[in-house]
């Protein structure tokens, strides 16, 4: 063996963060990795209905949901075709009963197991089984600090609830990560959702902007803060980060539509991440569904293997062949893969264009007119919303794929 | 997250201190990319072999002298304490590793 450096490990961070350069030729494909990254979202049952969801908005109208078996056989694919980190997500997870059975089989096939949950259905017996089955980290969502706020934005009474939950979380000895998703009715809360953080003994807090997708996406108008709120939002997060030092870590998840470079979206579609939906359909991304003529393969007709490698939908955006300009011949081509594809086709109507988050983009003055609207909205109604949010329910789906800004499906 | 931009230098671990996998992360083997790897929520880092030998014997119970005369005598190497005491100190660093108390 050779002696140890420090530059001997790799970081092959699964999406969101940590994009690593793909040192690949210009139209030609680099080998493809194992799906190192499975998510799998086992129902889309939830007890909120949080305006800022980006599951389906046709959520009805998809498939029943996978069986405990079919769960199962997902799972022993999966790692059979290299994957390692498992996110159980939903919907809320904890509305399956059989949870515990699923922790179980992918903690004795080596997963490292993530719960992603609103906490609502966590009850001590619960993380007791869930704990012995093998669960390793959970990550608690939060709507507000203010319990009105909260119950208003969640459309239910659950503060107390999740308080309780953090609280169980920390006496099994998990660490204590809270999500809150960001938006104009709450960024100004921020200096108080860190301190909500603090007490309840939060070691790793993320303060992430709603991404505009789904119900998101429905309610971006009234959702999308203004450049002065984020500033100010900024502002305070980091004297918070200055006092608390090493105690609580912080991240702040700038919403994109503020940049001028777009994010690299999954380190690429088909490059380390997979997800599950309820009914079995695999995709390259969360929000892939609703992708026009991807045609995603079912786990009910296909094993994960067969869709990594072989599925038209799933190497549809790997390599750079797909790209338009101005990414095809962009230097930063091979940092950011051009965004994210469900973003371009929301915004330009072809999710082979660039994200028009870059400012490279032609279309970059969709998101500058957005964040203006922000703006103007605002100012004229005082910081509120002009129109009704629409709360994610079954009730009220609502098919926006049909006829996303610019139209093109 | 992974750790980025400038740090202050690790310097060395003591030759005394007793590392162990951190809280809430995982070390393994893993056969489809043929290392080790270290599991935390947010990601994996996947380790060379020589950080996966480091790492794989970090148990809280050794010392890092005992983990460096244990990998000198594996592989029939010698003068390796400084290249381990430097790994081991940015892993803490990192917070891949944490001290065993």
């Amino acid at each position: 063996m050779t002696a140890p450096s420090p530059a001997s490990s790799v970081a092959t961070g699964p999406p969101p963060q940590g994009a690593p350069e793909a040192g690949a030729a210009p139209e030609k494909s680099p080998a493809v990795g194992p799906p190192l990254w499975l998510l799998l979202e086992l129902t889309y049952r939830c007890p909120l209905h949080c305006v800022f969801c980006y599951n389906p908005t046709d959520m009805p109208r998809t498939g029943a949901e996978l069986g405990t078996a079919e769960w199962l056989r997902v799972l022993r694919e999966a790692r059979a075709a290299g994957a390692v980190q498992l996110g159980l997500s939903g919907g809320e997870p904890l509305v399956r009963e059989d949870l515990e059975e699923l922790v179980r089989e992918a903690h004795g096939l080596g997963f490292y197991i993530n719960l992603i949950t609103s906490g609502v259905g966590l009850t001590e017996a619960r993380i007791a089984t869930l704990k012995a089955a093998g669960l390793d980290h959970i990550q608690l969502s939060f709507q507000d600090s203010t319990r009105q706020m909260n119950d208003f934005l969640s459309s239910t009474r659950t503060f107390e609830l999740k308080s309780q939950v953090a609280g169980l979380i920390r006496a099994h000895g998990y660490p204590m990560v809270l999500n809150v998703v960001l938006h104009r009715l709450n960024i100004d809360h921020v200096g108080e959702i860190l301190r909500m953080a603090e007490r309840m003994g939060a070691q790793y807090v993320e303060l992430a902007n709603t991404q505009y997708y789904g119900w998101a996406w429905l309610n971006r108008a009234q959702l999308l803060p203004t450049r002065e709120q984020l500033q100010r939002a900024e502002a305070v997060t980091q004297a918070f980060r200055e006092r608390v030092g090493a105690r609580m870590k912080i991240y702040f998840v700038v919403p994109d539509y503020f940049e001028t470079r777009p994010k690299a979206c999954m380190n690429g579609l088909g490059s380390v991440f997979l997800a599950v939906a309820p009914d079995g359909t695999a995709m390259p991304c969360h929000a892939a569904r609703m992708l026009p003529g991807l045609n995603l393969p079912s786990v009910r007709t296909a094993s994960i293997r067969n869709i990594w490698y072989d599925s038209p939908a799933f190497n549809r955006f790997r390599g750079e062949g797909w790209m338009k300009e101005p990414c095809r011949s962009c230097p930063e081509r091979g940092r950011d893969f051009g965004g994210c594809r469900c973003q371009a086709y929301l915004l330009t109507g072809d999710p082979d264009n660039a994200d028009p988050v870059c400012e490279l983009s032609p279309h970059h003055g969709q998101v500058v007119a957005a964040v203006a609207a922000s703006a103007a909205a605002a100012a004229a109604t005082g910081g509120g919303t002009e129109r009704p949010l629409i709360f994610r329910d079954h009730r009220v789906s609502i098919d926006i794929t049909a006829g996303p800004a610019g139209g093109g499906a | 997250m992974s750790a980025a931009g400038a740090v202050p230098e690790p310097g060395l671990a003591g030759l005394d201190a007793r590392p162990a996998i951190a809280a809430g992360m995982r070390l393994q083997w893993e056969a489809a990319q043929d290392a080790h790897v270290l599991l935390y929520p947010e990601g994996m880092v996947k380790l060379n072999p020589s950080a996966g030998a480091i790492m794989s014997r970090c148990d809280g119970q050794r010392t890092v002298a005992d983990i460096v005369a244990d990998i000198e005598r594996t592989y029939d190497l010698s003068g390796l304490a400084t290249d381990v005491r430097a790994f081991v100190a940015l892993a803490l660093q990192r917070g891949w590793l944490e001290q065993a108390t």
